[in-house]
């Protein structure tokens, strides 16, 4: 299969001008003759839909929760960036587009990434006129911060709850296009499947989460907006019903998925507390900024912290990286921390946590002045664990919270099937082997207002205004397959629950695929992931029905799919034998322990086809070319 | 963070459907971490139930990090439990102390059904945001977003409003059912930022008359929304909302009545 | 429906019939009380006695008592209206187990039941002395040489007997309940809420709540007791 990633060619500055300019347009009366399914309601499935709608076209809209405006896209804090340029620090489109190739460690392609810096000004400018409260300067002007370590001031954000307000913000537009008519809203109903005929795209099969009823839906395009994976981890700060099924089941349908590997574990998230975790919190990583890293060097040591002298205290990212100190990148510091917990340094009740200490801060800066910085972040640690941060050190441990890596897009956003599009973290496409802070908003959101809009175009002035009733042979088959699936399942009567196998996935997935992996590990977790898909084969528990509301079924549907991913992912960074970005091989270091890209070989996007034979899933690679920046290895000692 | 466990006692509203006729059921929960949630708790509570080949109970939740507005519990008579300004996914189980006794109800209001357990269809909040909690702008149309100076006091007040979750806490909370506190925070937001203004006279009146079509109860100031709102939102929206409805109602050059929303067919699932 | 009534009949405009009606009901308990205060005049009822024949003779008086009718019928029958569509708003099932306690406070969840004490009241006031007043036969007396009905009579008469005075000062005690939230209330729902302002309105209602039924309330002990 030849990959086409159909980047224009011409300069870089103006691929996406004249790329929109090539795209053939469709009669605006002849918009109300296309339906376009949309699967995922967050950033950028509800922007696209809410898009499409003005344009003209009839858009089913789908997402498992009881409203779109519930989309995890909520939960992001910090900000979105935008090459505004306000503050008037130099920043520009380039140097967001050059900030965020560098900081996929060169393994995103130039076209999209610049692409995305072009429209993250508009960005700003429809979200502020759809009434989303951005932060202000007295004057009246938006104000700005700097963010994940970027030079410039350029992210734009709404108190702690940006995320929130740029989602309520699509949540808008869209439900403005349901009161008119032009939006189906699918509220607790999940994709279970696409549907092709003749080789295309042409619906989905999805479950009533309330009624358990399979039903089937046709259009003339499909796009999945459905979100990333964090959650093969188990913990992870993903939302609880945060899956990969969408994802996957388009991929065993023929959609290849690129780089799963790449996924990102943030640094500072609170440690669970015991077996009963459900999910880890996210704390801001400004944290790192007064806060010292910090573990006993004494093995085991069960003294209060306070009580631990300074002479006994490892201060490993200090003493590693005198330079950068406690400030090294995300993925550093996540590394770090695994290793002393890996040689049992680690603390709190699972050992499985370093201290962030706020001491020395406090003596130099008294407690007002930190209280000013970090008072929202320390109330919720404190709220969370009951332990006062202005008198213990916090402690944190690193937890998977985005997965740069999902089924493989061209340019316009395409699958490699025909009439199937992925948009936001569900495709692969901006942010190569790491994901900047406040890009994650960026790209969902410039996915579903500004690029899927005008690129879906050019796919449907090319098909027939007729599409398949879902009577057709493929749309029935699909949902048998559906419903033989969930029976199964549902006949599941064996001894562990979903949960259960679910939970040692994710320590194995954590453990040989996390933050950092090596050849034996990754073997050892593929053996380790087939015997688990044994076990949920054979030894699975699910009560109820099919033909209700049945949360241990929808729970025990989507590990399936996690199982597999699992697998797919293990395989993938098994493969990639170089460090890029979140994909550390130890076997793959420099010297000084730093990621050791390989340019020659790996420079390219690792794009998988499921395999039906249950053999290994094939290899395509696209090669990522580079015509504008130059590679360069980073270090930060 | 400690490993201290306790025991509970739990009185969960049970409903097999929404149809169906509920009642309360006891569980006794043994060794629950106190520094595990409150839906944590409830996990646990259903992996018991599930190794006995009993089925789990429904409740919604998601984000388990208080901003989505999944979660959904009327604990020991309060929504979202005993704290205030967090919901019931923040709620810890050191709050309660070891033996208690811990009365879990779904949220009760008449247009928010019982769809099983402790889910409910809180679809009527899309419908009430569906009638004109948007500013109507299409993608694409936008002046530099600096072109609108938008004082800081201003934006602060319409982010103050705009931080609800649509939780419906507010409903639950309030002895009228009423969600007042839910329909001015969206009214308030628009109406003080110059993006909403134009639309602003409209906006009040069709969201108050969707609010009234599915059956919510009028506001009797009694403060109940505001204090058991996860985000504290304020009460002074609702004086808001009131102003603007006034205002229209009787200035606005048009007679011509909003037509409310219907719950479309697809979404009718018998509740 | 017309625009008007629509209006009238949605939430918030049943509230501010309620708010409206209210104020104005609250002007009236401050002319009502200052008529009651010429009971303790001291002169064996005559002052009290000329207030009652200008109250209920006086044209523009007259005129202005239909609205007062009308206004207390507005707010009883609104009232009424509101405390039985609020509470179907609750649904079938109620919860079995409510702390309302903990979010808001008694007087604001209570103005049904204090509105139906102070109801109650109205109807016994208005039989007993309204009624009297105005179709009964009543006692008379001669002030400065005009027959006039002895309404004083009536009204002292009645404060002597315990049980009569037990039951208006509790009356009165409702109605400060109801004021101490109501007034404010009233304001919040006319949407005139304001950083400045609204303190004063809040003290100024809890000022009125207190003043005035203890206004009313002392006027029978006093007769009680003396």
């Amino acid at each position: 299969m030849k990959l086409d990633s159909k980047i224009p060619a011409g300069p870089l500055a103006e691929k996406w001008t004249k790329h929109k300019f090539g795209i053939k347009l469709v009669n605006p009366a002849n918009k109300r003759k296309y339906d376009i399914i949309v699967v995922g309601t967050g950033l950028a499935g509800g922007a696209a839909a809410a898009s499409f709608a003005e344009l003209g076209y009839n858009v089913k809209a789908f997402c498992f929760q009881d409203s779109p405006r519930r989309a995890h896209s909520i939960a992001a804090q910090g900000g979105i960036n935008a090459a505004k340029n306000y503050p008037n620090d130099g920043d520009s489109i380039y140097r967001l587009f050059y900030d965020t190739i560098k900081g996929g460690d060169y393994r995103a392609r130039e076209g999209n990434v610049h692409r995305l810096a072009e429209v993250s000004n508009n960005i700003i400018d429809q979200c502020a006129a759809q009434g989303v409260p951005f932060a202000r300067e007295y004057g009246g002007t938006l104000a700005n911060r700097s963010f994940g370590g970027a030079l410039v001031s350029r992210t734009f954000y709404a108190r702690g709850q940006t995320g929130q307000q740029l989602l309520l913000g699509a949540y808008s537009a869209l439900s403005r296009q349901i009161s008119k008519g032009k939006v189906k809203m699918y509220t607790r109903t999940e994709m279970l499947d696409v549907v092709m005929v003749d080789g295309k795209a042409q619906g989905i099969v999805t479950r009533n989460l309330i009624t358990g009823k399979i039903e089937s839906h046709s259009a003339h395009a499909v796009v999945l907006g459905t979100g990333g994976y964090s959650n093969v981890f188990y913990l992870s700060t993903n939302a609880m019903a945060s899956n990969a099924t969408a994802a996957w089941r388009a991929h065993r349908k023929g959609a290849l998925f690129a780089n799963p590997c790449y996924t990102q574990i943030h640094p500072t998230c609170i440690p669970a507390h015991g077996t009963h975790q459900s999910k880890l919190t996210l704390m801001s990583e400004s944290l790192r900024n007064d806060g010292r890293v910090w573990v006993p060097r004494k093995p085991g040591d069960t003294r209060k912290p306070n009580d631990i002298p300074e002479n006994e205290r490892y201060y490993y990212l200090e003493e590693k990286y005198p330079t950068f100190g406690n400030l090294v990148p995300r993925d550093v510091a996540s590394r770090n921390a695994k290793y002393v917990c890996d040689d049992g340094l680690g603390v709190g009740v699972t050992k499985r946590a370093v201290y962030l200490d706020f001491r020395d801060a406090i003596k130099r800066d008294s407690k007002r002045v930190v209280a000013e910085r970090y008072g929202n972040l320390f109330d919720m640690y404190y709220r969370i664990t009951d332990d006062d941060p202005y008198e213990v050190p916090m402690m944190i441990y690193p937890a998977p919270h985005y997965t740069m890596g999902g089924l493989w897009v061209d340019y316009n956003l395409m699958t490699n099937i025909p009439g199937l599009y992925a948009i936001g973290e569900a495709n692969f496409s901006d942010h190569g082997a790491n994901r900047l802070g406040a890009s994650a908003l960026m790209q969902g959101l410039a996915d579903g207002y500004f690029v899927i809009p005008y690129t879906i175009g050019d796919y449907l002035t090319g098909t027939s205004y007729d599409i398949p009733s879902t009577d057709h042979p493929e749309f029935k088959k699909a949902e048998n397959e559906c419903k033989a699936r969930l029976q199964k399942l549902i006949e599941s009567k064996g001894t562990r629950t979903p949960d259960e196998i679910h939970i040692e996935l994710g320590k194995v997935m954590m453990d040989k695929c996390g933050m950092s992996r090596n050849a034996e590990g990754l073997d050892y977790a593929r053996k380790k992931i087939q015997e688990l898909q044994h076990e949920f084969k054979t030894n699975l528990k699910v009560v109820g029905g099919t033909e209700e509301l049945n949360v241990t079924l929808e729970k025990a549907n989507r590990l399936a799919d996690f199982l597999e991913l699992a697998e797919l992912m293990v395989v993938d960074a098994r493969d990639r034998e170089e460090s890029c970005g979140g994909h550390f091989r130890e076997e793959h270091q420099t010297d000084e322990g730093e990621a050791r890209r390989d340019d020659e070989n790996y420079t390219y996007a690792a794009a998988w086809e499921y395999n039906h034979k249950g053999a290994d899933p094939i290899l395509h690679k696209e090669d990522l070319i580079f015509e504008n920046v130059k590679l360069t290895q980073r270090s930060y000692k | 963070m400690s490993a201290e466990t306790r025991n509970y006692t739990l009185k969960v509203w049970r409903q097999s459907g929404s149809s169906a006729k509920g009642e309360i059921k006891t569980y006794e929960m043994k060794n629950v971490s106190v520094g595990a949630s409150f839906l944590e708790m409830f996990d646990q509570l259903n992996e018991q139930l599930l190794a006995n080949g009993e089925d789990p109970v429904a409740f919604d939740h998601d984000c388990r990090e208080g901003i989505c507005g999944m979660c959904s519990m009327y604990i020991n008579g309060r929504p979202h439990g005993p704290d205030t300004g967090i919901t019931t996914c923040q709620l810890h189980m050191r709050t309660f102390p070891d033996g208690e006794t811990i009365y879990v109800e779904p949220w009760r209001a008449k247009p928010f059904p019982v769809i099983k357990d402790l889910t409910v269809d809180r679809g009527a909040f899309d419908r009430i945001i569906q009638a004109g909690g948007y500013v109507s702008v299409n993608t694409g149309n936008a002046q530099d977003a600096n072109e609108i100076l938008i004082p800081k006091a201003i934006a602060d007040e319409a982010m103050d409003a705009a931080a609800c979750i649509g939780c419906g806490a507010c409903v639950a909370a309030c002895k009228n059912a009423s969600a007042m506190l839910f329909v001015s925070a969206k009214v308030s937001q628009l109406a003080v930022l110059p993006q909403g203004k134009s639309e602003s006279s409209r906006r009040a009146q069709n969201m108050l008359a969707q609010m009234d079509s599915e059956g919510f109860g009028a506001c009797t100031n009694t403060g109940a929304c505001s204090s058991e709102c996860p985000k504290e939102i304020s009460l002074t929206h609702i004086a808001r909302l009131n102003r603007e409805y006034l205002r229209n109602r009787f200035t606005l050059n048009d007679v011509e009545e909003f037509q409310p929303i219907k719950k479309p067919d697809y979404l009718d699932f018998g509740v | 429906m017309s625009w008007l009534s629509t209006t009238l009949t949605s939430s918030i405009g049943r509230k501010i019939v309620m708010a409206l009606t209210g104020l104005f009901l609250c002007t009236f308990l401050i002319v009502h009380l200052v008529g009651n205060f010429q009971l303790l005049a001291g002169d064996g009822g005559v002052k009290f006695n000329l207030y009652a024949k200008f109250m209920t003779t006086f044209p523009l008086v007259k005129a202005l008592s239909y609205g007062l009718y009308a206004g207390f019928a507005l707010h009883i029958i609104q009232g009424l209206m509101l405390i039985q569509s609020n509470k179907a708003a609750r649904g079938a099932n109620n919860y079995a187990y409510s702390k309302p306690e903990a979010n808001s406070s008694w007087t604001s969840r209570s103005m049904g039941l204090l509105g139906m004490i102070i109801l109650l009241f109205f109807v016994g006031h208005m039989a007993q002395f309204w009624g009297q007043m105005h179709f009964g036969t009543m006692p008379m007396v001669t002030i400065d040489g005009i027959e006039h009905k002895d309404l004083f009579k009536l009204v002292s008469e009645a404060f002597k007997q315990p049980l009569f005075v037990g039951l208006y000062v509790l009356s009165m005690v409702a109605l400060g309940f109801h004021l101490w939230h109501g007034f404010q209330s009233a304001f919040q729902t006319l949407g005139l809420n304001h950083q400045k302002y609204s303190p004063f309105v809040e003290k100024a209602g809890y000022g009125f709540a207190v003043v005035v039924p203890i206004g009313y309330a002392i006027i029978p002990i006093i007769m009680f007791l003396s």
